[in-house]
Order: structure tokens, then C-alpha cells, then sequence
């Protein structure tokens, strides 16, 4: 009798005991899904508005089912040009930030220099620092020049600055787990410095040269207080969205938000699944 | 090895150089001087200092609270849907910063389906509204910020130990106490990490004070702002940059002294 009273009781624990963990397991599963609609709600409020059909010019009720957003995604007057200037400045900003954050990067995990810790906090510098102060300080560095045309420059020079540090990071991370080992095989395989960083070193770094160059673009595009700092009557598309969202902004202006959201989910979901693949494979 | 050098002090300089000119120009036009510029911004705009610090800090504790268990439901329950999960935190931030925000306008708009519920709940009064409220001001933060929080938690609890975990539950014999003692600590660098960058950027923001709050809820960045873009007054405003930069950077440097900088800056020791 007490034999079996005893051997239950364990079995009985472990029972609670997995009953609690299944319970548990769901609590956190439910978490997490309720935390992911969460984060997906605005986004979906911007997608579903792009499709409606304000009377007035306020796009905050809704108000019946339209394709003429979309249809006329440049029917507002600014707005063409606001985002080919993005598109621009991104581009330049973020290939000049990629190949000398690049180079900082090699420098700093390559070399030991005196600086080394101050460089590291240099870099560090802008990323922990509001992006109005930034902002601010170049706009009174340019001030300071008064031959400077705030503008097209301006907005390049400061998206340049700040992805720097983006890109420095990104790439270094990638240097760190670096073999140091395959450039000292091709240097003794006979390639001198020049044949190696462009045989060896390039070809392994280029994943994260390519992530930096995307992190870039996509911090460039968005970017809007360090670009309004600056811009002078120069308008970007976040730009634009700031002057409408003052006298209520058109749909059009969800129907760039969510193209560019779509596109970058597309690319970014293409990439996971490759990745995933590759790894089934190995 | 000479030309990563020179392509590597160029961005330096600029660099230093940009951060000495801010440091120089808030005396303005000519330079006297004008300590006082500070004392002024302080005393005239105690309120915007203290709130913007307020709703930083309470956006920070919340995202924090909210974006731990599903960062630690990703690390140990992800299994291979982790990489989908985690292009899902980032997923916000492939809609225009301003955008989202204006989405957040709709959503808590008043006799949007938000505010109406609340009031059906009796726990917004009749007449009451969420937008152009510090509540809404701190819900913006939260959400546009939430993903700094979420990922370096994540990268903290992803790199504990699964086999650490369980032998805690059997030591202790109890998983809280296990939790307390062995998972949390082992996340606290992310959550050192993912405060600062949520913090950070917070206090220095003015466009949900703006989009979503009342003149009541300005912030120290919307004073910053229009001191510099509409009034002009540079020498107050510089002044005030560097107030919060300094209040932010005491920050940082005692986060500093209790990680170190190489953990924060991600470098190997």
C-alpha cells in the first residue's frame, strides 16, 4: 500500500510538473503571437489605408475601397521628386559609407594602432548619440562655412557620416571570425598583399560588405531628423511625409510606405529562405 | 597598410572635427563665453528636460518588460523559424519612421476603435482621447523603439547555455528561482545593451512628441528643433544639444563602467 502511495508520488510530480511546462510553453507561445500582431498592427493600418478613399484630405477614417492610390501613386505634386532625391542620396550616401567603413573596419581588427580605442569610441560616438544633436551639429558646422549650400551635398555628407559607423560595425563583426590562416596560405602560395585581399580576403567579407551596403540604404531612405537638420528647402521623401502629416497627409503617401515595405520584406524573406536552405543543405 | 591609414583618418578627422564645432558654436556668433546660455536652458525648460527623460525611461521599462519573453521565446522555442521571427521584429522598420508613426496617429485617433473600446470600458471617460496625451506620446516610443530592445536580447539569450539552464531548474528545483538566478544574469549584458539603445535615442526624440502628443507633451528634441529650424536661436539650442548629449553620456559612461566598452562596442576582448 505505502509502496505504491510512494510510487506514485514522483510520477504524479513529474505530471504536474509537465502539465505546468506545457502550460507554460503556451502562455509564452501566446505571448508571442499577441506581441507579433502588435507589432504588425501599424503596419497593417498603413497598408490597408493606402486602399482608401478619403472624401476630404484627411486619410484617417475609412471610407470605401480604392485602386486610384495606387494607380496614381505620383498624382500629388512633390512627391515624385521627393523620392528620387531619396533613392539618390541613399544610393551615393551608402556606397561612399560602405567602402570607407570597410576599410576602418580592416584597420581596426587588422592593425593595432594607438588610436585604436579612441577609434573604436569614435565609431561607437555617433550611433549612441541622439540623431538631433547629430543633426544639429553639422547643421552648425555647415552654418559655420557660409559659402555652403544646404541641399543635395548637405544631406549627402551628413547620410554619409552616419552610416559610417553602421557600416564599420557590420563588417567588422564578420572580420572577428575571420581565418586569418587562408591569407597566409595564398601569401605563401606565392600572391603578394594586393592579389590576396582581392583573391581571399574580398570574396569571404563580401557578405557583410553587402549587408552593411543594404543596412545603409535603408537607414539613408528613412532617415528623416538628421536630413531635415540639414536639407534646406531640399525635400526627401520623409521630408515630405513631415510637410503633409501638418495638413493631413494624402493616401499616396501609405501607398510609398507600403511599396517599400513589400519590397524590402520580399528581398529580406528571400534572403531567410536562401540562408535556410543553404543550411539544410550543409 | 599606409592607405587604410590615410582612408581611415580622413572620417576621423571629420569626425572629431564635427564634434569640436558643435562644442564651439554654442556660444553663437561671437564667442564670449556665454555660460549662460545653459543656465537659461535649463531654468526655462526644466519641464521638457524632466519629460523627456520621464518618457524615455518609462518606454524603455516597458519594451523591456514586454519584449523579454518573446526575445527568450525566440532564443529557446525558435527553433527553425528563428530567423523568420526575428526578420519579424525588424519588420516595423521597413515602414518609413514617419510613417508607422502616423499609422499610431489612425489607430489611437479619437472614435478610432481603440479609444472607443476604452471608453466602452469605462476606462477612458466619455469625453476622453488618447491622442495629444503623454500615454500616447510614451506608446509611440515604445513601438517605434521596441525592436532596439528586442534584438540584443535575443543575441544575449540565444548565447546562454540550454544545458546551463537545466541544471539550474535541477539545483534549485524550481524554474523561477533558476530563472532568476541563471538566466537573467547571463541575459544582462542585452539588457544593458538594449536599454541604452532604446534610451538613447528616446530622449532625444521629438517626432512622436509632435505626431502624437499635445503642446503639454513637448519634449527637449521638439524644443531643440524649433529653436534651431524656426526661431533660429542657435546658441541656446546648441546649448541644449549638449545638455542632453552630456545627460546621455553620464548615461552611458556608468553603463560603461559596469560592462566595459569592448562589450558595448561589440569588440572581442
Amino acid at each position: 500500500m505505502s509502496a505504491v502511495a510512494a510510487q506514485r508520488g514522483p510520477a504524479r510530480r513529474s505530471f504536474a510538473a509537465s502539465t505546468w511546462a506545457l502550460v507554460k510553453r503556451h502562455v509564452l507561445t501566446v505571448y508571442s503571437i499577441l506581441f507579433f500582431l502588435y507589432l504588425m498592427l501599424p503596419i497593417v493600418v498603413v497598408a490597408v489605408f493606402s486602399f482608401n478613399n478619403p472624401p476630404g484630405k484627411f486619410n484617417y477614417t475609412w471610407s470605401g475601397f480604392t485602386w486610384n492610390n495606387w494607380r496614381y501613386w505620383n498624382g500629388v505634386p512633390g512627391i515624385q521628386s521627393a523620392i528620387t532625391l531619396s533613392l539618390e542620396i541613399a544610393l551615393i550616401a551608402s556606397l561612399v559609407a560602405t567602402a570607407l567603413g570597410t576599410m576602418i573596419a580592416l584597420a581596426l581588427v587588422r592593425y593595432r594602432f594607438r588610436t585604436r580605442a579612441a577609434t573604436n569610441i569614435l565609431i561607437f560616438l555617433p550611433l549612441s548619440t541622439p540623431e538631433i544633436v547629430l543633426g544639429a551639429s553639422l547643421l552648425t558646422l555647415f552654418l559655420h562655412f557660409t559659402f555652403v549650400q544646404f541641399g543635395f551635398w548637405t544631406i549627402l555628407i551628413a547620410h554619409v557620416m552616419f552610416c559610417i559607423s553602421f557600416a564599420v560595425v557590420t563588417v567588422k563583426a564578420r572580420l572577428i571570425g575571420f581565418d586569418r590562416h587562408l591569407e597566409e596560405a595564398a601569401m605563401d602560395l606565392g600572391a603578394n598583399e594586393l592579389t590576396t585581399f582581392r583573391k581571399v580576403t574580398l570574396p569571404l567579407i563580401t557578405p557583410a560588405i553587402l549587408a552593411a551596403f543594404l543596412l545603409c540604404f535603408s537607414i539613408s531612405v528613412d532617415d528623416f531628423v538628421v536630413t531635415y537638420f540639414n536639407a534646406g528647402s531640399s525635400v526627401t521623401f520623409p521630408i515630405y511625409v513631415w510637410g503633409a502629416a501638418r495638413i493631413g497627409a494624402p493616401a499616396q503617401v501609405n501607398v510609398i510606405g507600403t511599396a517599400i515595405f513589400v519590397i524590402a520584406i520580399t528581398a529580406a524573406l528571400t534572403n531567410v529562405l536562401i540562408q535556410a536552405r543553404r543550411e539544410k543543405r550543409a | 597598410m599606409l592607405w587604410l591609414a590615410i582612408f581611415f583618418v580622413v572620417p576621423l578627422g571629420f569626425l572629431a572635427y564635427q564634434s569640436l564645432q558643435s562644442g564651439n558654436f554654442d556660444v553663437g556668433y561671437a564667442f564670449t563665453w556665454a555660460w549662460g546660455n545653459y543656465w537659461s536652458a535649463i531654468r526655462d525648460y526644466r519641464p521638457q528636460f524632466v519629460r523627456s527623460i520621464e518618457y524615455a525611461g518609462i518606454a524603455t521599462a516597458i519594451a523591456l518588460v514586454v519584449s523579454y519573453p518573446v526575445a527568450y521565446f525566440i532564443a529557446f522555442r525558435g527553433g527553425r523559424w528563428k530567423n523568420l521571427l526575428l526578420l519579424l521584429i525588424v519588420a516595423p522598420f521597413f515602414v518609413t519612421y514617419l510613417i508607422r508613426t502616423l499609422a499610431w496617429q489612425t489607430i489611437l485617433a479619437d472614435h478610432g476603435f481603440v479609444v472607443n473600446t476604452l471608453q466602452h470600458l469605462q476606462i477612458l471617460g466619455s469625453g476622453g482621447r488618447l491622442l495629444a496625451t503623454g500615454t500616447a506620446v510614451v506608446a509611440g516610443i515604445t513601438y517605434n523603439f521596441l525592436p532596439f530592445m528586442a534584438l540584443p536580447l535575443y543575441v544575449s539569450l540565444e548565447q546562454v547555455d540550454p544545458r546551463l539552464i537545466e541544471a539550474a531548474e535541477d539545483l534549485y528545483a524550481n524554474k523561477i528561482r533558476a530563472f532568476l538566478r541563471v538566466t537573467l544574469p547571463l541575459s544582462l549584458p542585452g539588457v544593458i545593451a538594449g536599454t541604452l539603445l532604446t534610451f538613447i535615442p528616446a530622449a532625444g526624440d521629438f517626432i512622436n512628441a509632435q505626431l502624437l502628443g499635445g503642446p503639454d507633451n513637448h519634449m527637449i528634441g521638439n524644443v531643440i528643433e524649433s529653436k534651431f529650424l524656426e526661431l533660429t536661436d542657435y546658441p541656446a539650442a546648441a546649448a541644449m544639444s549638449f545638455i542632453l548629449m552630456a545627460a546621455i553620456l553620464a548615461f552611458v559612461a556608468i553603463y560603461t563602467l559596469v560592462v566595459g566598452t569592448e562589450q558595448l562596442t561589440g569588440t572581442p576582448t
